[in-house]
């Protein structure tokens, strides 16, 4: 979102202060920036699969049973948690850890 | 079977072990050893405070009676942390920098910092938790009406029930007192209840763990024996319901970030982003574990238990009804730990949303005249958090009083979050969208809540207890479209289904069009960039105008509420990063941001901001400001931009003066010369003068011949010395500007003419010799008529003529005379092919006095090309040496005019 449109009046920032982003990225970035659009979509690929037990069952109609079911819901579930962990393991690994500068002092 | 003495000793002994952890914990962070004390691994395990004794318990009972729909409470906090990239680290950040201390703090900081929204979110989560606190007593307390059956010792069994619930509230108090407020964190931190907290997360898992697996492989024979139980259970039909499970898992997605607990161990508590990335994956296991074996307990206990037993307590009652007491003490124990740990984190929450939204904005327009008195602001704070914590567990005891531990109290949980839910328009809203206001966000939550309450709050308390049964059948004065359960006549809707729809959406809408209508004040629109764009610059624009602050009264104020040690600290920081000793900075915006932060991290956004509000004589940002702001960007610029120019003229002065210097230098040293040369030059010839003369007074035998020529010498030694003196003369007259000019028309090449011959002779009848120097002109080119002073003008040429015939140090020397007319000047080039000028020498050459080292004359004392000088600035031209011309090139410009100008003319008269 542009800074200038905080307030008609205040006239634009200098051009320094917004994040121009680069054209071109280098493989490995340009990988982990990919994996980040993943790591947002996951919870809606998740909401997705969690949600579509609801189209098994017309109107009052019989679907698959209980046992059926939660061996569908956990299956889904396990495919999250493992998706969950490569991605952040992906994502946290080339990021250096983003620390409080308040709390560096209590580290000694 | 276990005896209740037992098991309150049990419980003891447990309590006893988590004041001990707590006491460890807390120990070690002090002496600064934290280590795993802050891993990813605690983080995740204090998010398991989530799994309250509602669901310990009651999962199973949920399952027993509606199958799989219990999951949904767990799925939607799942998608949550997985998705942690995209929602809870912008939160985690944005909670760093800002120094959030709870939801309602994010709330009210982000939107201008308005205490109001403190207050609605802060009200909202008191309405919605203090029932849930009750549901946790009261689920203690079953716990332990299951292992006391029968009253011992004849004593009333619902009054043995209810001072063990008096007695855990009481508890609870003290630990969370103790270990919740034992300082004002900067950070907000707890390092003992989160460690206390991530030790019963391990208990409870471990409990419901070991339960499951005695239920499957020690009562049904292993997971397919399982399969087959759920096969022909009451429960093997999964009864869908659309709605609900659309509606759980979204409410529960929310409530996990919104509620006050969550809300604090997930973001305020966090230390490392990091922990978030481990948490991601390994809370979804958490959750995970403890409801894969829900299922299997529910069908188990429906199978062999009597069918009046309780399903809320299978979890208890399974182990005990196959004689497992150990089982049943662990799962009591991991059921305790899960209402404890709640409690506990949410009384923290609370308290901290009660006395920095509430209690601290009374305390201060209690106090006019400001936040600079005496007196410990620390400990008003502290008191007023405990205060917090002891009422608000009072609140939640009086509440399981007056329900009398009935079944209302299980339908709590989703009441909660439901109304808790209400502040997630307003916290998207916050983090994703710059244009939300202050007015947007106070009525979206205002109208939520309010609708809320009507439909699912109020008739949840049971037909004829708030609403009665007319008005839940008819609405209220007969308005049918206003019934709690079928708002605009839509019915037929779940409870919970149709209170959210409509609450959450009459929110959402409100929130924006309010927002869209409204028009954000300043400060939103500050806090709001700051938020949304909390990724692209952390450091955003100023939001104090330092007008008259005192940095003392600041001191003295921020000692009050961080610590003498800890704010003189900072301010000495502040001060040294300013260039500053002592401890008092200069009250910088960038200073007074900063500080407010550090307040805030001790007593809310809203609070700091109004007590340095006080100090600075209540001058926030204003739009004006905001435009200074903007402006003085601008004049920062202006002025850098200005300063390199000046520093490039600085630069510039100090070339030009080092060269003055070196010709100053140069002259002084010249003149020290000349003076002994002029010096030298005319004691010569006065002691030949007087030597000679001497001889012929005394010598009366000289012949006549000898006589003559002693005369000769006496005389040109004369000459020389009246030569020298008249050069002199001259040029003291061509300074002082006192010369007259006979200016006439004439040709150039004339006045050549006559230099060169009057050299010629000069040069053989003053030194004997003709040097040989060979003259190059081009006559065709002389013809130029000028309007000037021959005679002054042919002393010039003179002199560079015999200078030529003088140093020109060739072995056949030749001198080019070049013409050159322009519009309206001419020059005449004297270029010899000698070695020239050094260049050192090139910037002295017309000063007087100059004569250069390794010349092989003797003659002239070095005024020459001084009195050409002068000359040439008389007529109006100028001389100068030309450089790179294959030998020494003097180049005489002249005006080429054909008449006297009427300013020389003057100039010529005042002469």
């Amino acid at each position: 979102m542009p800074f200038r449109d905080q307030h008609p009046q205040v006239p634009p920032r200098v051009s320094g202060r917004q994040t121009i982003e680069p054209l071109f990225l280098e493989r490995r970035s340009y990988r982990r920036r990919r994996l980040a659009d993943a790591a947002r979509l996951l919870p809606l690929l998740g909401a997705a699969l969690f949600l579509s037990p609801v189209l098994w069952f017309a109107e009052d109609g019989a679907g698959p049973g209980t046992a059926a079911g939660g061996i569908y819901l956990f299956a889904v579930w396990t495919a999250l948690i493992l998706g969950a962990a490569v991605m952040s393991r992906g994502l946290t690994r080339n990021e250096a850890p983003h620390r409080d500068p308040m709390d560096s002092g209590q580290d000694s | 079977m276990l005896s209740f003495n037992v098991l309150a000793l049990a419980c003891g002994i447990y309590v006893i072990f988590l004041f001990t952890v707590a006491f460890v914990a807390e120990k070690r962070a002090e002496r600064g050893r934290l280590g795993i004390l802050r891993s990813p691994l605690v983080y995740t395990l204090s998010l398991s405070i989530y799994c309250t004794a509602w669901t310990f318990y009651g999962a199973v009972g949920y399952a027993a009676r509606s199958g799989l729909e219990f999951v949904t409470i767990y799925l939607g906090p799942t998608l949550v942390m997985v998705g942690w990239w995209a929602l809870l680290r912008k939160l985690v950040r944005i909670a760093r920098t800002q120094r959030i201390t709870s939801i309602a703090d994010l709330i009210s900081s982000r939107y201008g910092k308005s205490n109001l929204l403190g207050v609605l979110v802060t009200l909202l989560a008191v309405i919605g938790t203090t029932p849930y606190i009750a549901l946790q007593l009261q689920s203690v307390t079953l716990s332990f009406s299951v292992f006391a059956p029968d009253t011992p010792n004849g004593l009333d069994r619902s009054g043995a029930l209810n001072s063990t619930a008096l007695w855990v509230a009481a508890g609870l108090a003290v630990f969370t007192i103790l270990f919740g407020t034992r300082n004002l964190d900067v950070n907000e931190r707890h390092h003992g209840v989160v460690t206390a907290i991530a030790v019963e997360a391990v208990v409870k898992l471990v409990a419901l763990l070991a339960v499951g697996v005695f239920v499957v492989w020690g009562v049904a024979g292993g997971p397919t024996g399982v399969y087959e139980m759920i096969e022909t259970s009451p429960i093997a039909d999964w009864r869908m319901e659309h709605g609900r499970w659309v509606t759980l898992t979204f409410l529960s997605a929310a409530a996990f970030v919104c509620l006050p607990r969550m809300f604090h161990v997930l973001v305020v508590e966090n230390s490392d982003e990091g922990h978030l990335a481990t948490a991601a994956w390994a809370f979804p296991l958490y959750m995970f574990a403890m409801s894969l074996f829900v299922v299997p307990i529910a069908v188990v206990g429906l199978a062999m238990l009597p069918g009046d037993a309780d399903p809320d307590l299978f979890v208890l009652t399974v182990p005990l009804f196959f004689d497992r007491e150990g089982l049943a003490m662990l799962s009591f124990l991991g059921g305790f730990s899960s209402a404890t740990s709640m409690v506990i984190v949410a009384s923290i929450a609370l308290s901290t949303m009660v006395s920095n939204h509430i209690v601290m904005p009374i305390w201060l327009s209690s106090r006019k005249g400001g936040a600079t008195m005496s007196g410990d602001v620390r400990s008003v704070v502290l008191r007023a958090r405990r205060i917090s914590i002891v009422g608000v567990l009072a609140l939640g005891y009086i509440y399981y009083r007056a329900q009398g531990g009935g079944t209302a109290l299980a339908a709590i949980g989703l009441i909660a979050f439901a109304g808790i839910a209400q502040v997630l328009p307003a916290l998207l809203g916050a983090i994703y969208w710059r244009g939300g206001t202050r007015a947007g966000a106070a009525s979206g939550l205002i109208v939520g809540f309010a609708i809320w309450a009507w439909t699912l709050l109020l008739p949840g308390f049971g037909t004829g207890a708030v609403i009665s049964a007319t008005v839940l059948a008819e609405g209220p004065f007969g308005l049918g479209w206003l019934r709690p359960q079928a708002l605009f006549g839509i019915s037929g809707i779940d409870p919970v289904v149709h209170a959210t729809l409509w609450s959450i959406g009459l929110n959402t809408l409100v929130f924006i069009t309010v927002s869209l209508l409204g028009f954000p004040g300043p400060l939103e629109r500050l806090q709001g960039a700051e938020f949304v764009n909390i990724f692209r610059h952390s450091a955003g624009a100023r939001g104090w105008a330092p007008a008259g602050v005192e940095p003392e009264d600041l001191l003295m104020m921020s000692q009050r509420i961080l610590g003498a040690a800890e704010a003189q600290a900072l301010f000495q920081a502040a001060a040294a990063r300013q260039g500053k000793k002592g401890y008092l900075p200069d009250p910088t915006p960038e200073f007074l941001e900063r500080l407010e932060r550090e307040l805030s991290g001790s007593v809310g956004a809203a609070t700091a901001h109004a007590m340095l509000g006080q100090i600075t004589g209540g001058r926030a940002v204003s739009v004006e400001e905001l435009m200074q702001v903007a402006d003085e960007t601008a004049q920062i610029m202006e002025y850098s931009s200005q300063l390199e120019a000046k520093s490039e003229e600085l630069g510039r002065t100090a070339r030009q003066l080092r060269e003055a210097n070196e010709k100053l230098t140069a002259l002084s040293i010249q003149k020290d010369s000349f003076l002994s040369q002029i010096s030298h030059e005319l004691r010569t010839p006065m002691t030949s003068i007087r030597a000679f003369s001497e001889i012929l007074r005394d010598g009366a035998d000289l012949d006549s011949e000898t006589r003559a020529r002693f005369s000769t010498i006496i005389h040109e030694e004369a000459r020389r010395l009246t030569r020298l003196l008249d050069e002199l003369l001259d040029l003291g007259t061509l300074e002082s500007g006192r010369v007259t000019l006979n200016e006439s028309l004439v040709v150039v090449g004339d006045v050549i003419d006559r230099a060169v011959l009057a050299t010629a002779n000069d040069t053989v009848r003053a030194v004997g010799t003709v040097n040989g120097l060979r003259i190059d002109r081009a006559p065709g080119d002389e013809r130029f008529v000028i309007f000037t002073d021959p005679d002054r003008l042919a002393q010039v040429f003179i002199n560079l003529i015999s200078n030529a015939q003088k140093y020109c140090d060739a072995d056949s020397p030749v001198l080019r005379i070049i013409l050159r007319g322009s519009e309206d000047r001419l020059s005449v080039d004297f270029i010899d092919n000698g070695s020239g000028i050094s260049q050192g020498n090139q910037p002295v050459i017309f000063e007087k006095f100059l004569r250069l080292a390794n010349t092989r004359s003797v003659d002239g004392a070095g005024l020459g090309l001084a009195i050409c000088r002068e000359i040439m600035i008389r007529l109006g031209g100028q001389i100068t040496y030309v450089p790179g011309q294959g030998g020494a090139a003097f180049r005489v410009a002249l005006p080429r005019r054909l008449r006297q100008v009427a300013g020389d003319q003057g100039v010529a008269d005042l002469a």
